[in-house]
This record gives C-alpha cells, sequence and structure tokens, in this order.
C-alpha cells in the first residue's frame, strides 16, 4: 500500500494553477524524486503535503488517512527547506531537538537522539556550536538531522542540496542514499537538477506546469523521455518533429531507420523525434555519409566533448558525442550519420521549438 | 479569504480600534464641535481663521523657529553622529544613552533647569554676561537640547553600519578625503539626514514645553495656541481650524518623511557597526571628539548638572535634605511626594504594556501584509506625536461620555493617553525586526509540530525579545515623562512625576522648589538607568532610531 | 541557559505589567467611578491646586456618610472649560475653583445647579456674586499682589513700591517683572487690577509707563517667581514680582525650620486685584444630596480653617480663623482692585489683545 498518495491535488495562487489535478504515489520505504524546472510546481507539491499551502481540490492521504483539516503541525511529517532555514537563535542541538521537545520527548532522551542523529550525519560533537559557524554542508546536515529527529513517517526534501558546490552535493547524493537505505526512510524529494534526482530517486516524477508529466524509474525516464519536454529538460537537444512509416522517419537530417524493438509498437503519423548524441556519428567529409556539416561550437565535458554541428542543406542543428580525441575543431566539415539504436520515437505530441525557452 | 489573512485582519483590527477609539473618535468629536452648529459644518470659520493675520503670525513663527532649530540642532548634532558612530572611546555607551536623557525628560523639569543655563543669572550669565532668556536663541537651544539624540541616533545608526571600504575605494580610485566624503559617504546619509531633519522638524514644529517656560510673550507655536483657544478661550471654532492645520502639516511632513526613507532603503550595503569604529587618528578625529564631548558637556550635560546641584543645595550647604523631605507628607501633598515615584511608576507599566500589546500588533500586522491597507497605517500611529495633548484631552471628554465608553473619570484614561505617544515608538523599533524574521522558520518550525502560538514563541520571541525590551524601554521612558496629557485628563489618582514637579514649582517656598529638583532628578535617573539598560540590549541592527 | 533566562525575565515583565494593570483595575473597582451609580459617593470636579487635609475629608464622611472622591485636571481655565463642555453630562457632582474670571462663562453655560449653602450668611456680601440664584457659592478669596524682596530694599535703602503707581515711578525702575496675561492667570488678574484702578481709557496709559520704566513679562508664574523674583532664592534678581498676598507666608512655612519674625517678602498692598473662587453643583450630578452636602461642608468651619495653609488663601467664612502663619507673616491688603464678572467676560479678550500689542510686542 502507498503511504502517501496524491489524488489529483490542485493549488491556486490567483489565478495561476500551481498545482493541476496532481496524482502520486509515494510507497513505504521509497525515495521518490520529483523533477522539473524552477515554477513547474514541485516545491509548492511539497508545502501541500506538509500542510503550508491549501488545497483547492483533490486529496492528500498518508497511509489512507485524508489529510484535509490537519494543521501542519500536526501531520508529523518531517521537511528540509531548501535554504534549511535553522533557527539562528538556536545551536546545532537546539535545532535538531526542537521537534522531539514539540512531542515532550524527556530531555535525557533528547539529549541521547541528538548525538547519535549527530553521530548519523557526520558532525559527532557539535551539539553546543551556533548555526552561524556552520559551512553550507554542515548546515544542510543538520537541517536533515532536525527533520530527522522526530522519526517522521514521510520525510520531505526541498532542493535539498541547492546551494551546495558541485564536488560536496555528488559526495553527499550518494551519503543521502545509503542513509535514508539504512534508516528505512520513505522520502519524497524535489530538485531541478536531474544528476541529483537519478542519483537519489528510487523513481522519478517530472513536473511541468503543475502537472506530472512522467513518472518512472531514472532508467526508464532517460531512456525513454515521455515527450520532447521531458527530452528536452534532460538536455537533449535533438529533438525534432518527423513523419514516421514503414519502418522509416523523415526528418529535416533526411530520413532515418527507425528500430523495432521497444518503439515497433509506435504507428505512422506526424512523431517527435530524439536523437541521442550518441547517436549522432561524425566522419571525415569525404566518406560518403549520408549528412554533411560544419562544426560550430565543442564544449568539453570531462570524458567527451559535445560538438555541434550545422547540417549543410538546413534544418536545426544537431548535437554530437565524441571521444576526447576525434572531436573536429570548429569550422571543420564533416559527414553525420544517424545510428537507429540511439533514435527514439517519442509518445505523445509531436513539438516544435516553442518550450525550448521554458527549460533555461 | 485564507485564514492568515483573517488572522492578520484581526491583529490589524486591535490598533486600528483603539486608535479609532481613543485617538480619531475624541480628536474627531473636538474639531466636530468647533465646526459644527446645529448639524450643519460651519466651513466659513476655515478662511476666517485662516486669514487672520494673528494666525499667520503664529503660523510663520511655528514654521520659521521649527526650520532655525532643526538647522541648529543637525549642526550641533551632525558631529556627534559622527563621532558616536565611527570613534571608540571610553564611556561611549554611556554618552550615548545620556544623550537620549533629555529626549523623554519632561519640558516641566528641563525648561527650569535650562532657564538656569540660560537665563539671567544663569552659568552662561556669570561666566561670559551671555543671556538668553528673552530671545529666541534660549528656544533654539532648548529643541537642540531635546533632539540631539534625534539626529545622533538617526543619522548614527546608519553611519556606523557603513563600510568604510566604500570610502577607502573612492580614495584608492583618486578622490581625496573630503571628496570621497562628499561623493561616497555624504549621498549614503543625506536619506537619514533628510529623515532625522523631519522628525526633528515635526518634534518643533509641536513644540509646546519649550515655547510655555521659555517662549516670551508673542512668540507662541500653533500647539500653544491651540492650547490657549482650547484650555483657556474655549474658542473651539478657532481651535478647530488650528488643529486641522497643524494635522495637515504633520500629515504633509510624516508623508515627506516616508519618501525620503523609503527610497534609499536597502540599496546600502550595511555592514556590522562593530567592526566599523575605530580609536580616533590624527588631529582632525582628536578635534571632532572634543568637539562633540565639548557640545554634550555645554548642551546636554550643564542643565542637567544645573539640576542636580540645585536639588542638593539646601539653606545650610548643600545636602540631601531636600531628598529626605520627599518622604514626607505635607501640605502640598496629600501623601509623601515619594508615593508620585510609585504612581509614575505603575502609570508608565500600564502605559507601556498597552502600547506594548497596540504597538505589537500593529507592527506584527504591518510586516505580514505589506498589501495597500496597511501603507500609510504606519505614519497613522504617528499622527498622536502631533496632535495636541489639550485637543485630545478635551477630545476624551466629550468623545468618552456615554457608557460603556464613559471613561472620563477613569484611571485608565491616563496609561491609555501615555500609550497614544508610546505606540509610535514601539512600531517603529518592532517592524524593521518582525520584518527580518523569515516566515519559513515559523514554517519550519510548524512542520515540527509546533502550533502557530507556539511557533511564535519559540521563533519569533527568541529573535525579536531584545527588541520587544527596548521598545517597552521606550513606551516607559516616553510615559513617564508624558505630561501634556496627563495634565489635560481629570484623573482620581494621586500626581505622578511630572505632575508633583509641576505642583511644587507653582508654589512659593524654597523647600518646594528644592523638592520638585530632587523629584526631576529622580525622574531623569529612572529615564537614564532605563536607557542605559536599553543600550546595553539594542540589537546590532538600527533598532531604536526615530 | 543564559537566552532562556532572559526569555524568562522578559515574560516576567509582561506578567509583571499585567499585575500592575489588574492592580490598578482592582482600586478603581473600590472606588468606583466618577459619574456612575451615585449611592453613598460624592465626586468633587477640580484643578490641579486643591488640597485639602485628609482629616477634613474624613470628617466630612463621618458627619454625612458620603465619601469624597477628587478628579483633578489642568488649572481652573481648564475644569471650567470642560465642565462647559460636559454640561447636562458632568464628571462629577461638585465642581470646585472657578473664579471671578471665569465666572461668567461658566453661568451663561448653565452648568450649575441652584443650592443655597448652610451658613452663606456669614460670607461678606462683597463676595456673593451671585446671591439671586445661588448657582455658585464663594469659597475662598485669593488676592494678586505685587511680591517685593526686602532684603533687596534694605540694601539699597529704598522704601518698598505700595500702589501702583509707585511702579511706575523711576525709583523702581527695571525691578519688576510681570506674567503674561495671555497665557498666565496671575498675569491676567494684574491686568484686570490696571483696569479697574484706571479705568478703560486709562490702562493702556498706565502700561506705556510701565514700559518706559523697564517691566519685564514672563510667560508663567514659576518662571517669573522662582527664576526671575530675587526674594525667592533661586538666583533671580528682580525685587518686584506678580504673586500672591499669600507669597510670604508660604515662603515662610516651605522655607525651612526657621521661623523668622518677619516674611523676607512683602506684598504692595495698594496693587491687589481680588479672586474670588466658587463652588457649585453641577446641573445633571449623579449625586445631587451628596453635592448639596458637600458644598455646605466647603463653607463650614472646618473646611475653611483647613485651606489656609492648604491652598494658601483666605477663607470667604468671615468667622474661619486664621493660622498664625498667617497673622504673623501676611500683610492685610488695604485696597483691592474688584471687576464685574459680567464686565470681565464681556472684555477680557479685547484687553489681553491690546495688552499683548502694548507689552509684549
Amino acid at each position: 500500500m502507498s503511504l502517501l498518495e496524491l489524488d489529483g491535488v490542485s493549488v491556486r495562487y490567483g489565478d495561476r494553477r500551481a498545482l493541476d489535478g496532481v496524482r502520486l504515489a509515494v510507497a513505504e520505504r521509497e525515495i521518490v524524486c520529483v523533477l522539473g524546472p524552477s515554477g513547474s510546481g514541485k516545491s509548492t507539491l511539497l508545502r501541500a503535503v506538509a500542510g503550508l499551502t491549501p488545497v483547492a481540490g483533490g486529496a492528500v492521504r498518508l497511509a489512507g488517512r485524508d489529510l484535509r483539516g490537519v494543521p501542519a503541525h500536526r501531520r508529523g511529517l518531517g521537511l528540509m527547506f531548501q535554504d534549511h532555514q535553522l533557527f539562528p537563535q538556536r545551536d546545532v542541538a537546539g535545532n535538531i531537538a526542537f521537534g522531539l521537545r514539540m512531542r515532550r520527548e524527556p530531555g535525557e532522551r533528547v539529549a541521547g537522539r541528538v548525538a547519535e542523529l549527530l553521530e548519523l550525519v557526520g558532525l559527532p560533537g557539535a551539539e553546543r556550536r551556533a548555526v552561524a559557524t556552520l559551512s553550507g554542508g554542515e548546515r544542510q546536515r543538520v537541517a536533515l538531522a532536525r527533520a530527522l529527529a522526530p522519526d517522521p513517517r514521510l520525510l520531505m526534501l526541498d532542493e535539498p542540496l541547492g546551494q551546495l558546490d558541485r564536488d560536496l552535493r555528488e559526495r553527499l547524493v550518494v551519503e543521502l542514499r545509503q542513509l535514508f537505505g539504512r534508516l528505512g526512510s520513505t522520502v519524497l524529494a524535489v530538485t531541478h537538477d536531474q544528476g541529483e534526482a537519478f542519483a537519489l530517486a528510487d523513481r522519478v516524477v517530472v513536473m511541468r506546469a503543475g502537472r506530472v508529466v512522467q513518472v518512472g524509474t531514472p532508467v526508464e525516464v532517460w531512456q525513454r523521455p515521455a515527450n520532447a519536454f521531458v527530452a528536452r529538460f534532460l538536455g537533449f537537444r535533438n529533438v525534432v518533429t518527423a513523419t514516421v512509416g514503414g519502418g522509416e522517419a523523415r526528418t529535416p537530417w533526411g530520413a532515418v531507420r527507425v528500430s523495432t524493438g521497444p518503439t515497433a509498437d509506435v504507428g505512422p503519423g506526424e512523431r517527435t523525434l530524439l536523437v541521442r548524441p550518441s547517436g549522432v556519428r561524425l566522419s571525415p567529409a569525404d566518406e560518403g555519409a549520408p549528412l554533411t556539416g560544419t562544426v560550430a561550437a565543442r564544449t568539453f565535458r570531462g570524458d567527451h566533448v559535445l560538438v555541434l554541428v550545422q547540417p549543410a542543406g538546413g534544418g536545426p542543428e544537431l548535437e554530437a558525442s565524441c571521444a576526447l580525441r576525434e572531436a573536429p575543431g570548429v569550422g571543420a566539415t564533416v559527414g553525420v550519420s544517424l545510428d537507429p539504436g540511439e533514435v527514439v520515437v517519442l509518445d505523445g505530441e509531436p513539438t516544435g521549438d516553442q518550450h525550448r525557452d521554458q527549460l533555461s | 479569504m485564507t485564514r492568515r489573512a483573517l488572522a492578520g485582519g484581526a491583529l490589524l483590527a486591535v490598533p486600528l480600534l483603539f486608535f479609532a477609539v481613543f485617538f480619531g473618535y475624541p480628536v474627531a468629536a473636538i474639531v466636530g464641535r468647533g465646526l459644527r452648529a446645529d448639524g450643519v459644518w460651519q466651513l466659513g470659520r476655515l478662511p476666517e481663521v485662516l486669514g487672520d493675520p494673528g494666525t499667520l503670525r503664529v503660523l510663520w513663527f511655528t514654521c520659521w523657529q521649527a526650520a532655525a532649530s532643526t538647522a541648529l540642532t543637525l549642526a550641533l548634532a551632525l558631529p556627534g553622529a559622527y563621532v558616536f558612530a565611527r570613534l571608540r572611546f571610553p564611556g561611549r555607551r554611556v554618552l550615548h544613552a545620556a544623550v537620549t536623557v533629555p529626549f523623554v525628560l519632561p519640558t516641566v523639569v528641563t525648561g527650569a533647569a535650562f532657564l538656569a543655563l540660560v537665563g539671567r543669572g544663569g552659568v552662561l550669565d556669570d561666566a561670559f554676561g551671555l543671556r538668553l532668556d528673552d530671545g529666541v536663541w534660549a528656544i533654539l537651544l532648548a529643541h537642540a537640547f531635546f533632539n540631539y539624540a534625534v539626529v545622533v541616533r538617526t543619522v548614527g545608526g546608519l553611519w556606523a553600519q557603513l563600510d568604510p571600504r566604500q570610502e577607502e575605494a573612492a580614495r584608492v580610485l583618486g578622490a581625496g578625503r573630503l571628496a570621497a566624503f562628499r561623493r561616497v559617504t555624504l549621498p549614503a546619509l543625506t536619506p537619514s539626514v533628510a529623515a532625522a531633519a523631519l522628525m526633528v522638524f515635526l518634534f518643533t514644529f509641536t513644540s509646546f514645553g519649550v515655547i510655555q517656560i521659555l517662549g516670551s510673550p508673542g512668540r507662541a507655536t500653533l500647539e500653544v495656541e491651540i492650547y490657549r483657544q482650547t484650555a483657556q478661550l474655549l474658542d473651539l471654532p478657532t481651535a478647530a481650524v488650528l488643529t486641522l492645520l497643524q494635522l495637515a502639516a504633520v500629515v504633509a511632513l510624516l508623508a515627506a518623511h516616508r519618501l525620503v526613507t523609503r527610497r534609499h532603503v536597502g540599496a546600502l550595503p550595511l555592514v556590522d557597526p562593530a567592526g566599523t569604529a575605530h580609536r580616533p587618528r590624527g588631529w582632525a578625529q582628536w578635534t571632532a571628539l572634543g568637539g562633540v564631548l565639548a557640545t554634550v558637556a555645554l548642551l546636554l550635560a550643564l542643565p542637567l548638572g544645573v539640576l542636580v546641584e540645585r536639588s542638593l543645595a539646601g539653606p545650610d550647604g548643600y545636602g540631601l535634605e531636600h531628598y529626605r523631605a520627599l518622604a514626607h507628607a505635607d501640605g502640598t501633598f496629600l501623601v509623601a511626594p515619594a508615593e508620585a515615584i510609585g504612581n509614575s511608576l505603575r502609570f508608565a507599566a500600564a502605559a507601556t504594556l498597552i502600547a506594548l500589546v497596540v504597538g505589537g500588533c500593529a507592527a506584527v500586522a504591518l510586516t505580514r501584509r505589506a498589501g495597500r491597507l496597511t501603507r500609510g497605517f504606519d505614519a497613522l500611529l504617528m499622527l498622536p506625536l502631533g496632535t495636541s495633548a489639550v485637543t485630545v484631552g478635551f477630545g476624551f471628554l466629550i468623545a468618552l461620555d456615554e457608557p460603556p465608553l464613559d471613561l472620563r473619570s477613569s484611571w485608565v484614561l491616563v496609561p491609555l493617553a501615555q500609550a497614544l505617544v508610546g505606540v509610535p515608538f514601539v512600531v517603529r523599533v518592532l517592524v524593521p525586526v518582525l520584518g527580518a524574521v523569515d516566515d519559513r522558520l515559523r514554517q519550519a518550525a510548524a512542520v515540527l509540530g509546533a502550533s502557530p502560538w507556539r511557533a511564535w514563541r519559540e521563533v519569533d520571541l527568541p529573535l525579536v525579545w531584545r527588541s520587544l525590551l527596548v521598545a517597552a524601554g521606550f513606551a516607559f521612558a516616553v510615559s513617564l515623562g508624558e505630561f501634556g496629557a496627563t495634565v489635560f485628563i481629570a484623573r482620581p489618582d494621586e500626581p505622578t512625576l511630572p505632575v508633583a514637579v509641576a505642583r511644587l514649582l507653582g508654589r512659593a517656598g524654597a523647600l518646594n522648589y528644592g523638592q520638585a529638583m530632587a523629584l526631576s532628578v529622580i525622574l531623569m535617573l529612572v529615564c537614564a538607568v532605563t536607557l542605559l539598560l536599553l543600550e546595553r540590549l539594542t540589537p546590532s541592527r538600527s533598532a531604536g532610531t526615530f | 541557559m543564559q537566552r532562556s533566562s532572559i526569555q524568562r525575565a522578559t515574560a516576567g515583565l509582561l506578567v509583571l505589567g499585567l499585575a500592575a494593570l489588574t492592580a490598578c483595575g482592582s482600586d478603581d473597582g473600590e472606588n468606583g467611578s466618577g459619574g456612575g451609580d451615585g449611592g453613598d459617593e460624592v465626586v468633587l470636579v477640580t484643578h490641579e491646586s486643591f488640597l485639602v487635609s485628609e482629616d477634613v475629608l474624613e470628617a466630612f464622611t463621618e458627619e454625612t456618610g458620603y465619601r469624597v472622591s477628587v478628579l483633578r485636571a489642568g488649572d481652573a481655565g481648564v475644569v471650567v472649560n470642560q465642565a462647559v463642555l460636559s454640561a447636562g453630562n458632568p464628571q462629577g457632582d461638585v465642581l470646585f475653583g472657578v473664579d471671578n474670571t471665569l465666572l461668567s462663562r461658566a453661568l451663561d453655560a448653565g452648568i450649575f445647579a441652584p443650592h443655597e449653602a448652610a451658613g452663606l450668611d456669614q460670607v461678606p456680601a462683597e463676595l456673593r456674586l451671585d446671591d439671586a440664584e445661588h448657582r455658585v457659592t464663594p469659597i475662598d478669596t485669593g488676592d494678586i499682589c505685587v511680591n517685593y524682596d526686602r532684603a533687596y530694599f534694605d540694601e539699597h535703602d529704598l522704601a518698598p513700591p505700595r500702589t501702583l503707581e509707585d511702579l511706575a515711578d523711576p525709583a523702581y525702575a527695571d525691578l519688576l517683572v510681570v506674567q503674561n496675561a495671555a497665557t498666565s492667570s496671575p498675569g491676567l488678574g494684574f491686568l484686570l487690577a490696571t483696569v479697574s484702578a484706571f479705568g478703560e481709557d486709562g490702562w493702556a496709559g498706565y502700561w506705556e509707563s510701565l514700559r518706559e520704566n523697564g517691566v519685564e513679562v514672563v510667560d508663567g508664574w514659576e518662571q517669573a517667581y522662582n527664576e526671575r523674583f530675587s526674594g525667592a532664592g533661586q538666583g533671580g534678581d528682580k525685587p518686584l514680582v506678580v504673586s500672591y498676598a499669600t507669597s510670604p507666608p508660604a515662603g515662610v512655612v516651605y522655607g525651612g525650620d526657621e521661623r523668622p519674625d518677619e516674611a523676607p517678602t512683602g506684598v504692595a498692598t495698594g496693587t491687589c486685584f481680588r479672586q474670588i473662587e466658587f463652588a457649585g453643583l453641577l446641573d445633571g450630578a449623579a449625586n445631587p444630596e451628596g453635592g448639596r452636602a458637600l458644598l455646605d461642608f466647603l463653607l463650614g468651619r472646618e473646611f475653611q480653617e483647613d485651606m489656609p495653609l492648604s491652598m494658601f488663601v483666605y477663607p470667604a467664612h468671615q468667622d474661619a480663623e486664621l493660622p498664625e502663619e498667617f497673622t504673623r507673616y501676611a500683610e492685610p491688603v488695604e485696597e483691592v482692585h474688584e471687576l464685574a464678572p459680567e464686565e470681565i467676560a464681556e472684555h477680557r479678550d479685547r484687553w489681553i489683545d491690546e495688552w499683548t500689542d502694548l507689552v509684549v510686542r
């Protein structure tokens, strides 16, 4: 049975619908990560579950019980705020003990639990430190310990690693996942960072403009974005409208074979097509590739290079992923071929470029 | 409408109701009594009174003495603002509290002391043959004496938080010391100087006690004229027109104040004031420090010192005779004058409580709902500062005369009237601090299981308690010294300190005079101790400015 | 933890304030309120200067069963004006403190209900200004006179002035300080004395000669007497000041423990304006019976003999005995200047305006 259920939940801010009929379930001990650009309603989702934002329609159920009319302080949930919101006038222990004090736990039990939690988040002995003296990473840990202290049935994290630098973030995400696994926590997190979401979550929920657009495991979402929006949000550029029929798709870059296998059930007609950068193969211009183009830009990505190719016959630019040594220089003329194994026909309506700017 | 909006409305309702019942309604009633006859508005009085040469003379004197007082106060106090903000020297804290003492002292106390300084036979007369009591100089100096702290606190508070590195940056870019000040610091300070100037102008524009005690005949401010028309001549139509005139002027001043304080807020990079002060360096800074100390000694300490000296002077040399006499009942009082201290403390405590509740609700409402409804509401709360005490006192009399509001002979009117003056200070201290409390902290507490009240106690209170105490202290000190309204309200009580001082001063006899001085010194000490405690509590950010 | 103890202190402070408030509240409950249910309380509305010995009021309670609650506000002008504003729905039962300069305004506003107080026949006829209707009862008189500093005139071998004319004598040049007639009650009294003495046509000329003789004008009595008058011993340098005929005995009583043979200050007995203070039953009083009893009491011997040393005024009752301090240190006033209340009411504003133009500007 699901621990948390959202059944057609809507939230309005004035005329704007911040959440529009959201359905979502989080199972016991599951880590679900809501992913979406800013303004997609993901923080509102957490606030609605926590009871900080009134719900205009639908129901939020926790372990089968409708939470309508239950004020925030009686929901027994944990919420870690985006910028932590530690109580500045209290020391570390005072922050962590807050929820326990609200439950009138006896003092010695509180002290024991605080020490245990500090141990857990890797800050043993930090009880008496002032909040102002903590680094960003330490604050994050204290905020986590504070949220975990009352042993909430559901732990919610709002951009848990948002303000930290990349290196720390990557380390902490792994730590968090291990920690939640060990504690058996049920977690609902929101983030705009796909890397964070994929690394943390058992399941990913992609949101857009207050609606859920895709739910799936990280692998499912990565491999088969539900539509052009999700594909673009995940960072793919090669998304175009194509006419599909007879095992073939006609794209601005010419005809491409559409593989059978997972996409075989897709019927003919106007479709959105995704070509992963790894499926764009570059070759010397004179090797007879079906398409030629000029390299417009190169972006170094550590273990590979993203090359932007302007096709000679017109059409949108193509992004190709190359090994470091093979990447052609800017201005070079290259041959381009598309690997049918990396071409995905997406569900949903074909879309043009009008949503691109929302992704920035 | 959400529950929160409703709660916000309820919070706003408390101060609104308070001001409507205890300020708006009484003032409207007394003005209406003056301008309505047989249920018809007699607006013909307006041009008649406004066109009267006597009114114009009063208006002219009111304006120019306020302008001159403001200029003099700025000239004397701006160096003080610099020195208290930027220089570190022994005794700075005590002195900073001490310069605020005159602001909360009742004029009835300091008027006498000030006369002793500038009047005939006064200190300056003895030393230099300099007498100022029959010129307008005495008024101007006394206004500077009262408002010195307004400038030092408002301008100095900001100055201390300006990043000195800005000026350093300008100097690195090739500006001279003076040019760097003119180009960098001065523009940053201008709004606060303007704000302080407007507050001083407001306080001196509505000056009553100083003019009454030091003013020579023929020099009357609007406030004094309203008092004369109401309390002596009972010419309510004229008083009503003058009251409206003064209210209009005060509203204009408050609007201007709002405009200058709004424009630059938040645009300046502010730093912790603790880090900007340093020991004086170079002859210029030592001169500034010396000059300010001399000004404080002459302008502020000397009159207060004279007060102390006179309280100790007896027929057989110096002693505590007058203080001892305070403990005994004699003919001037039914009870020992010392009991006035207890009365004052009780009333001030009640007034402080009222001011805290009303001002606190207003401050919370103002910070939670920055909507159009609340815009200008904080300025509205300042109106009592610019309204004649006699208008309010007589307004109470005719407005609150029906059950269930027949409070005319109730002791409670005194703290209520005092609270009217205290509320603006509470609001001004609390709003910036409450505004700085992040709503999400309260939400964090709620999610962790704290009810709204518990969240307020656990989150807001620890963050604002210092400011709450500061606000309470100001309201307390102002209530303690409040004289005007207290005197116009019929009370079944024993006298408060300022009333007792006035009563003692109103009688012949050296003993009465000495006891008046002794009571004044006690009042001064209570105010000073309150302020000194505040000084220790004042949060580093600019709470406590006017 | 230090912080929480400070929070407790804050909470404590609030609780203390609440306690103070409720404590005051319970006081109020005992006293009852002014124009409330009447009952056994009678409310006396009066000015700041009103004083009476406690045992005198207790005697009234014993005699009549009524308890007196005293309501004070401002000076006599404020009290009368407040009563005029609340005519018909008064703050209390009896008003004490309306003097002959304010009497017409009070009577015209109809704030008093008639009552002929017991003992009125013992009051000299010249004080009984409302003998036809008995709306007000004369209680005391106080004379506003020029006071002089004996030491100064001894030292300078100069006879102190006696009459108004003397004050214009160049021998007394630059010695006199008076109050602003527009803002001070003795200042107005002194102006009225000159109007009474020199008449409608002559007073302005007299003031011109006073001005030429260097008269100084200050705003209030406190400033004139305490700060400017050399006889007060606070550093003033003017040996002549407008004050009260009773200031010399007051100066002795409040001058220390010594009782000199002669008061250090004296009175120019030909410069006096007579102020008569009246009391009256307020129309619409909640307790008119108690009010009438209180009026009778105010004119009774006990209260009348308590007044001189509490308020430094002369009792209106002709048989009231004066205390030793009065018989020894006060001088009998030989010539009082008087004006009818109606005349004062009619012309006062004009006199003040003309006086201001003449003397102040």
